[in-house]
């Protein structure tokens, strides 16, 4: 009686949520796969299944292999560049300036520049791309290219040169993610007990040497984490990529994404079964990368 | 409206508010929750035409106290036409009934879940970047035929049928699966536009020959002017456009039509390659490749402080154009010049297309009161009321008259007299095959910037073709004129 009470208690909270997951999460999910196998348009109202056609359409479709190339070259090159930049500004905020009485301190100035680091988080997506639509803007309009033209260089097309665009587009996902992580990783950094670096500096460790023994090993499983979301975020892109580059992955398909594609062939195209088939491709690469992150990447936890 | 490319601020916060869904592994899920119910079969279709009486005043037979539902596009037009102007004829018509007015920038997205369930409004304005795809509609018999309006006694004068009083594009246009099914109401003027002011002040003109227009070029430089630009971001269908036009203008409608038709090689023909590699010559030696970068309202407003002379555009220029157009400037229209010597459409030859689509559903609860709507639209009041709200012509003959032009549509409306029987028709595979429509916007782009041949662009264009041809999930249309 007492657990039917007790477990009645969880139960009656958790209804509630569960219910609200299942309708907006789960079924949507579900309804996904499901249209996947069928032709449909969108607008019919009756569902034709037509088996895994559209999966193996997919095979031939340059246009998602194209999209998949992106997200390969987003997947290497975001994480890692995001995660090195992030750690070593974290590193220079909170333990930068080295041991100074009880503990360690970060850089002169490293409250301001905390802050400073954070703005670009407080931006929302679109306002990020209209931004950096005019700091990429090809002509003398635009804020780099102004300052080059002034300057006597030739104008630079970031966006309308095959072999630049997606470089640009991933600068400014770039720019945008290192506040979090910095915040992320500060707050990682802080959870390390003060004593292992008064220990490490004692024994004459200098700043280099404590960042890789001491901060790095400790930081593991958050650096992990951020590992794992910059790897999602590498499969999206859509709000920045459709600010910046448009729907139709110009130039020459460099800006090609899945997310986009999705869109665009179930919205416009109305081929909202072939789209839900991309969906779930997806879907499979993003669980497969993160659960390969977090196989890949496990050991032993340290006990602090 | 007019520009199927353009987000607007509105729909890019939308879009933004998407990207929750869209982001990582749910993407796809948009359509969520939206088939109704699947495995049921489609409702026996209703009745898709309706029967027209001999009555003037009320040919469909309108059950006067019956309420109508109307969306409209609340894009660039906005909706104080509909508002102020049809709906207030249709109230005088019925006083009983209710109007439902509503005015959205999303007319897919709002629309597309109440045509699946049912529950459809009577009349939609399907315009602006996010339209429904009339041609699925059409399938599902989700669209009343318009023969009956066509038929119809018009509201002006009952001795004539509404299809007399339009311009002959409209029900050309109509046409979805050999029926009418969608009515175009406005009318664009399309070819290169220009400041007849700055002509006029540099007593250049108008060239008519590829010689003549790349020695004014040649004058244009010094004075450091751009020949010709069109937008790389958002707007290179308006050089799709282009070329393509130029390419009817060498070798006649029938260049179009093959390729809305699916003809086998009809992007390889000569005439498609002549008007491509015109323009890459133009763009090479004539453009700057910074217009590849900027959108259609940055490349405007660079011709509005006269940094470039022509711009491939259609008559709604002017008004889109009219808060930021200084006083001494005046948009005018300018052929496309003489490819060859040979062309097949003379000097002067424009393209004339109507636009601007509207809808009356079957599933409605009022369909004759949509159809009703159409032809109160269709009136001559009605009409001119939309001319003096928007600032754009319809297609509704003589229903201009008596009001005061601006510049830029009286020059639109000489160009169309001069062309007389040489206007350049639209190309309908930008509404039947938006795939292959999108691609060329980006392919048009590639050739544009030398990274392809006009060869190749030919080529890749044709692959699509073929590749939408064999695509046994796209609905096929064709078209005889």
């Amino acid at each position: 009686m007492r657990r039917l009470r007790k477990y009645g208690f969880v139960a009656g909270f958790l209804a509630f949520p569960v219910a609200l997951y299942s309708v907006f999460v789960i079924g949507p999910y579900v309804q996904a796969f499901q249209i996947s196998f069928t032709d449909w348009n969108g607008y019919r109202s009756k569902l034709r299944y037509i088996g895994f056609d559209n999966f193996i359409r997919l095979f031939d479709d340059e246009v998602f292999w194209q999209a998949l190339r992106n997200h390969g070259i987003l997947l290497l090159v975001l994480p890692i560049v995001t995660v090195v930049i992030a750690l070593f500004f974290a590193f220079l905020l909170n333990l930068g300036g080295g041991p100074r009485g009880a503990g360690m301190r970060g850089i002169w100035g490293s409250k301001f520049y905390r802050v400073v680091f954070f703005f670009p988080q407080v931006l929302a997506v679109a306002v990020v791309g209209v931004l950096f639509k005019a700091v990429y803007r090809p002509d003398e309009g635009g804020v780099v290219n102004g300052a080059l033209i002034k300057v006597g260089f030739e104008p630079v097309g970031w966006l309308i040169e095959p072999d630049l665009a997606l470089w640009s587009v991933i600068a400014v996902m770039i720019w945008q993610a290192v506040g979090f992580y910095v915040v992320l990783f500060s707050a990682g950094m802080a959870a390390i007990p003060k004593d292992y670096f008064e220990a490490a500096a004692l024994d004459g460790a200098g700043r280099i040497r404590l960042f890789f023994s001491i901060t790095l090993p400790l930081l593991r499983d958050t650096v992990q984490v951020g590992w794992v979301y910059l790897g999602i975020a590498a499969f999206d892109g859509f709000a920045l990529i459709l600010v910046l580059a448009g729907n139709k992955g110009e130039p020459d398909g460099a800006t090609t994404i899945l997310p986009v594609e999705i869109w665009k062939t179930a919205f416009t195209y109305s081929k909202v079964g072939y789209a839900s088939a991309m969906g779930v491709v997806l879907f499979f690469l993003t669980v497969t990368f993160a659960v390969l992150t977090l196989r890949t990447t496990r050991r032993e936890r340290i006990e602090l | 409206m007019t520009h199927p490319g353009e987000i607007t601020r509105r729909e890019l916060l939308r879009r933004i508010g998407l990207t929750a869904v869209v982001a990582g592994p749910g993407a796809g899920l948009l359509s969520a929750c939206a088939t109704a119910g699947s495995g049921e079969e489609p409702s026996s279709a209703p009745a898709s035409s309706i029967a027209v009486s001999a009555d003037p005043k009320n040919p469909f037979g309108v059950d006067a106290t019956k309420p109508l539902e109307v969306t409209i596009f609340s894009g660039g037009y906005s909706d104080a036409y509909a508002k102020d102007v049809h709906e207030v004829i249709y109230k005088r018509a019925f006083p009983a009934a209710t109007i439902k007015h509503n005015a959205t920038q999303q007319i897919g997205t709002q629309l597309r879940p109440r045509f699946v369930s049912g529950d459809v409004p009577d009349v939609v304005n399907n315009s602006g970047p996010e339209g429904l795809d009339p041609v699925a509609l059409a399938e599902e018999g989700q669209l009343v035929d318009l023969t009956a309006l066509f038929d119809a006694p018009s509201y002006d004068d009952p001795s004539k049928k509404v299809r007399d009083t339009v311009t002959p594009a409209v029900l050309a246009n109509a046409v979805i699966d050999d029926k009418p099914l969608q009515l175009g109401y406005t009318v664009s003027h399309r070819a290169l536009w220009y400041n007849a002011q700055l002509f006029a002040d540099k007593g250049w003109t108008l060239p008519k020959t590829w010689a003549e227009f790349k020695a004014l070029g040649d004058t244009a430089k010094k004075e450091g002017i751009l020949l010709f630009a069109y937008p790389g971001q958002k707007g290179p269908y308006y050089q799709l456009w282009n070329a393509l036009y130029t390419a009817a203008k060498i070798g006649g409608n029938q260049v179009l039509i093959d390729i809305d038709n699916l003809v086998d090689n009809a992007w390889l023909s000569g005439p498609v390659k002549q008007a491509v590699s015109a323009w890459v010559d133009i763009q090479t030696n004539y453009g700057d490749k910074a217009y590849f970068g900027l959108d259609h309202t940055q490349t405007q407003i660079k011709q509005l402080q006269n940094k470039l002379l022509f711009y491939p555009v259609g008559s709604w220029i002017e008004n889109e154009m009219a808060k930021d157009k200084p006083k001494d400037f005046e948009y005018a229209i300018a052929p496309i010049p003489d490819v060859t010597a040979a062309d097949k459409m003379p000097y002067g030859a424009i393209q004339v297309g109507v636009g601007e689509n509207f809808l009356v559903s079957t599933k409605g609860k009022n369909p004759a009161g949509g159809l009703e709507y159409l032809r109160i639209m269709l009136s001559k009041e009605g009409a001119k009321g939309f001319t003096e709200k928007t600032l754009n012509l319809t297609v509704v003959n003589g229903a201009a008259e008596g009001l005061s032009l601006t510049p830029g549509l009286k020059s639109a409306a000489k160009a169309q007299d001069v062309a007389g029987q040489n206007i350049i028709t639209d190309a309908r595979f930008e509404s039947w095959y938006k795939e292959m429509f999108d691609y060329g916007t980006a392919q048009i782009n590639v050739v544009m910037a030398g990274r392809i041949t006009p060869e190749k662009f030919c080529q890749n264009m044709q692959k699509k073709a073929d590749a939408i041809k064999k695509d046994s999930s796209v609905t096929k249309q064709t078209r005889s004129q």
